[in-house]
């Protein structure tokens, strides 16, 4: 009760005063700022503040302004904008009074950076200040200078703050040191005019002065060579007796921390002779005593002592120092990682990362300990033993290391697995030297994180396992395995989904007749898959054909789009072209490895240089055989010009037509997949699709495509026959499998036209039923954004949108970011964009997944903010709108 | 280097922030939610380092407020942590048994206390007395200046009458 009363009276005394006299007190504003409830309260409170101080200065009243600063910065604190007050600083710093400029100069700090032209106009007033008679004004400014201030004013006020460091006061000469390491830092060319008075100043005995003064040096040398080598030559002896007289010192009672005498200053200090001692053994002989002093003799049972014995492992580590010493320092490493406070372990791990490229024995021989705290509950530290594990991994040890590391995986934290799966996927494919080891730990780590899986990874399998012939059978059965223990971990089942289906013979010869539950074992996501390879066996195992048969006529009727149509094409094409099946669904070739690398190589290098346009490709590199899915609209004119350029056959043309039509659906090549066309930096997701070069339009596959060469079949031969045509697409077929994950879900019309009459009028009014409608989100003068839908089976509160992003003008956009929000009820998760450059005219689009789950299904309908921004001809661009317009039912 | 310092309470409000480095005013309270929620996540028993975009911040808690900083990862997170406890104990000195409510009404002298320990993100004194007496003194340089002020208007007060 007593709070709220408190609220009406501050309200009430609030309304009272008059707007010119901000009158309330800044204890009076704090306490009514504590005690509003809501933020909405409390934000009203700081908006009559702001009023009233605004007031005040247009009044421009000296006697409140300080008072008006204070609370200017508390409010500055809670996030609120104070720009208007910036020019009171400068008012106040120009004021006589001390309590007026100590406040100005707080208020200078905290309200401005250096970017802010405003503070160009304090130099003069810094100026003044600095050459004040009182050594607290000067202590101000230079506290401020070194704290905010930009490289002009470093230029121009730097010969005061040099001056002030000969000053007589000890609190200036410090502060003008310190100030000096900010002048420094931004204008290295002044670093000459420093290093001769800070040498001078070593022989000083106030300890702020010295640790100071060590801080300057320390900047001089990483700002200048010719500093670096002056201070060798000149201020070694100084910091030998500077470290020698602390840490001999007798209890000080100002200095001590836990019984250790400036522990501060012994730490700067031997920052310092790390500095100077490096690559240079005239001065780290000279060190070597001190060092090991300060190595044996420090206490280690304190924050402060560790503090110092870490600092000084560090300087023994960089310096060229004895191997004794190193010895010493190792051990106190060795002793620290055995601590069982959490943060000299962490130090210690972070130590070891450094001195494994100084004493790489030494560290392993830790290696026990170090595996023990990549378990660690705290994430910090897990995170430092995992990096340190990565760096210590050579051929011999890859294997225990490993094993640790994928058991581990097992009871791993779920937010750790990913970090972990990382990088035991880059140790493994980094120092596998037999296949079989490697395809085994790649088993493993699909088994227990198949979800952590980066998609290069599991793609780089495939392409092993495709060579790795004497291994396909071992392979295969270890994956059958996998799946039925682990069957939700995505990359595994795509992985073993893939294997079955090339494979499935060498699973079958070995294990007998288990392929019947396979595609049952396979999730529902999947099932797509299972689909395909289940067409796949059909050509291969008659006996269970009529089995599969029955599943593929059973996922007709699916709700999931895709599944379905797939489902419909493989039935037509088990129905009506029994001739061409077998020759359809022939084994895919071997995939070129060396080539892939190449291509992995070349893709990682277009995502960091994405900008650059895609070259022109010249019509030899169209020679692939796979080269149909053009992003036309009549594929099989492409595939003709393709022969037409090798031998001219077209007398073909006619009979061709029905198969290359449901050849063309299958690849999924509708008229969204000329979306896909031209996004060059979607190849590090759609790796395995361009890989076989299904789907590759001219740009993608552009600029990787001289160094791929197509796997050895029906290269130039001339094509006049039908067989032999389809024979140069039957490699396709089996690699739809593979694509289905990646490539955007055909639109429904076109599908159904393409589908050359085939399906039933059932199944058409099966889709109409179950799909929407895909609209068009967004459409500016720049950018047109289509929305495609997806509903996942059984579940009808989620959404799978499919957004493309087509640009409209004729400069290509950059940096292209797509953003959305939306209300509280919905949750939304976005997947990565297939890019960040949308290419002129329309000229290929970007493609992103969205994930909508509507909590209030059926109540409330699904909306969206949606926000683009993007960089088109060097300069931003950003454009927001509101989708309203979702079909109902999401 | 000290990138910057905050202080913030358990419930995420900030109590002092200094930046060492230009951070822009829009990205300085961005990097205050990215730390705060980084920090106030932590259990009690683990370590005083996170790692933070190339950055480490070295944070410990006392009763309910956290002081950071974000340090170079080269830099002695140790004696950071000893830097930390430095601060806490002058403040403590200074306002004698410090407790968040002296800090929120009177941030502006937590300010000069810091002031006089941190400049340009290094290290300015490691004797706590010296510290002291050099924000008493100008305390009562502001002191003086107010007496003269009043003194000075009820003469003038006087004078006018």
């Amino acid at each position: 009760m007593d709070t709220v009363e408190k609220i009406v009276e501050d309200f009430a005394s609030d309304i009272a005063m008059s707007p010119f006299s901000s009158g309330t007190r800044l204890r009076d504003m704090i306490r009514a700022i504590r005690a509003c409830k809501t933020a909405a309260e409390e934000r009203a409170v700081v908006r009559r503040e702001c009023a009233a101080i605004r007031a005040a200065i247009s009044e421009n009243e000296p006697e409140l302004r300080h008072r008006n600063m204070a609370k200017l910065m508390f409010i500055h604190m809670l996030g609120y904008p104070t720009h208007f007050g910036q020019m009171e600083c400068l008012k106040l710093i120009a004021a006589a009074g001390f309590p007026e400029k100590r406040v100005g100069y707080l208020g200078l700090m905290l309200l401005l950076d250096e970017r802010q032209e405003v503070l160009m106009l304090v130099t003069n007033s810094l100026k003044q200040d600095l050459n004040h008679s009182n050594q607290f004004i000067v202590g101000l400014a230079l506290c401020a200078l070194g704290n905010i201030c930009s490289a002009e004013m470093a230029r121009d006020l730097a010969p005061e703050v040099e001056r002030l460091m000969r000053s007589r006061e000890v609190n200036t000469k410090k502060k003008a040191a310190l100030c000096s390491i900010r002048i420094v830092r931004k204008v290295p060319d002044l670093a000459e005019n420093f290093m001769a008075l800070a040498t001078s100043l070593l022989k000083e005995k106030h300890h702020g002065v010295l640790i100071s003064v060590i801080q300057l040096c320390t900047e001089l040398c990483k700002a200048n060579k010719d500093a670096l080598e002056y201070l060798r030559k000149n201020c070694i002896e100084g910091l030998v007796r500077i470290l020698r007289d602390v840490s001999n010192s007798s209890y000080a009672p100002e200095y001590d921390v836990a019984g250790i005498s400036d522990p501060f200053l012994h730490i700067r200090v031997l920052k310092l002779m790390r500095i100077l001692g490096q690559g240079d053994a005239d001065c780290s002989e000279y060190m070597n005593d001190i060092l090991a002093q300060v190595a044996t003799k420090t206490e280690s049972n304190k924050n402060a002592g560790n503090a110092i014995l870490y600092e000084c492992v560090q300087t023994i580590m960089g310096i060229e120092a004895t191997s004794g010493l190193r010895v010493l320092a190792i051990n106190i490493l060795g002793r620290f990682l055995l601590n069982r406070d959490n943060n000299i372990r962490y130090v210690a791990l972070n130590m070891l990362m450094r001195a494994i490229t100084v004493d790489a024995q030494a560290v392993q021989r830790h290696r026990t300990t170090i595996l023990e705290c990549v378990k660690d509950a705290d994430a910090s530290i897990r995170k430092r033993a995992l990096e340190l594990v990565f760096l210590l991994v050579n051929d011999t040890n890859v294997k225990p290391l490993t094993k640790e590391l994928v058991d581990y995986l097992d009871v791993a934290d779920p937010d750790y697995k990913g970090d972990l799966t990382a990088r035991i996927c880059s140790i493994v494919e980094k120092f596998s030297q037999e296949k079989l080891w490697y395809l085994d730990q790649m088993f493993k780590v699909l088994s227990l994180a198949g979800n952590h899986v980066k998609d290069d990874v599991w793609h780089a399998l495939i392409v092993v396992l495709s060579n790795a012939s004497e291994l396909q059978g071992y392979s295969v059965r270890s994956l059958y395995r996998a799946l039925q223990a682990y069957g939700e971990q995505g990359s595994l089942v795509r992985v073993a989904v893939w294997c079955i289906g090339e494979y499935g013979e060498m699973l079958v010869n070995n294990v007998g007749m288990l392929e019947g539950e396979e595609p049952i074992t396979v999730t529902e996501s999947n099932a797509v898959d299972a689909a395909e390879v289940a067409l796949n066996r059909s050509s291969r195992f008659p006996s269970t054909s009529e089995r599969i048969k029955q599943i593929v006529a059973h996922n007709k009727e699916n709700i999931a789009l895709e599944l379905q149509q797939r489902s419909i094409e493989f039935s037509s094409i088990m129905q009506r072209h029994q001739s061409i099946r077998s020759s359809l669904l022939e084994r895919m070739p071997v995939l070129d490895e060396a080539s892939y690398l190449v291509k992995r190589a070349a893709t990682t290098q277009a995502t960091i240089s994405s900008e650059k346009p895609a070259p022109a490709v010249t019509p030899g590199g169209l020679k692939l055989p796979n080269g149909v899915a053009k992003p036309t609209a009549a594929p099989l004119a492409d595939l003709l010009d393709l022969n037409s350029d090798v031998a001219p056959a077209t007398t073909a043309a006619s009979t061709t037509t029905a198969p290359s039509f449901f050849l063309q659906d299958l690849l999924g090549i509708g008229g969204t997949n000329s979306s896909m066309a031209g996004v060059p930096s979607s190849a590090s997701t759609d790796i395995l699709m361009d890989l076989l070069s299904i789907g590759s339009s001219p740009s993608q596959s552009g600029p990787l495509a001289p160094n791929f060469s197509p796997p050895g079949q029906a290269e130039t031969k001339p094509v006049p026959a039908i067989p032999e045509a389809i024979d140069l697409l039957g490699s396709l077929s089996s690699s739809s499998s593979l694509s289905a994950e990646t490539k955007p879900v055909p639109a429904i019309p076109q599908a159904m036209d393409l589908l050359d009459g085939l399906s039933s009028a059932t199944s058409v009014s099966g889709l109409n039923n179950t799909a929407h409608p895909s609209i068009t989100a967004f459409q500016s003068a720049t950018l047109k954004i289509t929305f495609d839908f997806k509903k996942q089976p059984g579940n009808p509160r989620e959404t799978t949108i499919h957004a493309t992003f087509t640009n409209l003008t004729s400069s290509t956009l950059t940096d292209f970011i797509f953003q959305a929000a939306v209300p509280k009820f919905v949750q939304l998760r976005l997947d990565p964009a297939s890019g960040n450059t949308v290419p002129a005219s329309g000229n290929g689009s970007v493609t992103q997944g969205l994930n909508v789950t509507n909590n209030q299904h059926g109540q409330k309908p699904l909306a969206m903010r949606i926000r683009m921004s993007y960089k088109v001809n060097g300069e931003d661009g950003l454009e927001q709108g509101q989708v309203s317009n979702f079909p109902s039912g999401l | 280097m000290i990138h910057f310092a905050l202080l913030i309470s358990r419930q995420g409000k900030v109590r002092l922030t200094k930046w060492y480095t230009p951070y822009p005013q829009k990205q300085r309270s961005k990097v205050i939610k990215e730390v705060s929620t980084l920090i106030l996540a932590r259990g009690p028993k683990l370590c005083n380092f996170v790692d933070w975009q190339g950055c480490r911040v070295v944070y410990k808690r006392y009763a309910s407020l956290y002081f950071c900083m974000c340090i170079d990862p080269a830099d002695n997170e140790l004696e950071t942590l000893q830097i930390i406890h430095h601060f806490v104990e002058i403040l403590d000195r200074y306002f004698g048994n410090v407790c968040e409510l002296d800090l929120i009404f009177n941030f502006h002298k937590a300010y000069f206390i810091l002031d006089e320990i941190l400049i340009a993100g290094e290290l300015q004194e490691s004797n706590k007395k010296a510290v002291l007496r050099l924000v008493t003194a100008q305390d009562s340089l502001v002191e003086a200046a107010k007496e003269e002020a009043s003194s000075l208007s009820k003469i003038i007060a006087q004078a006018t009458k």
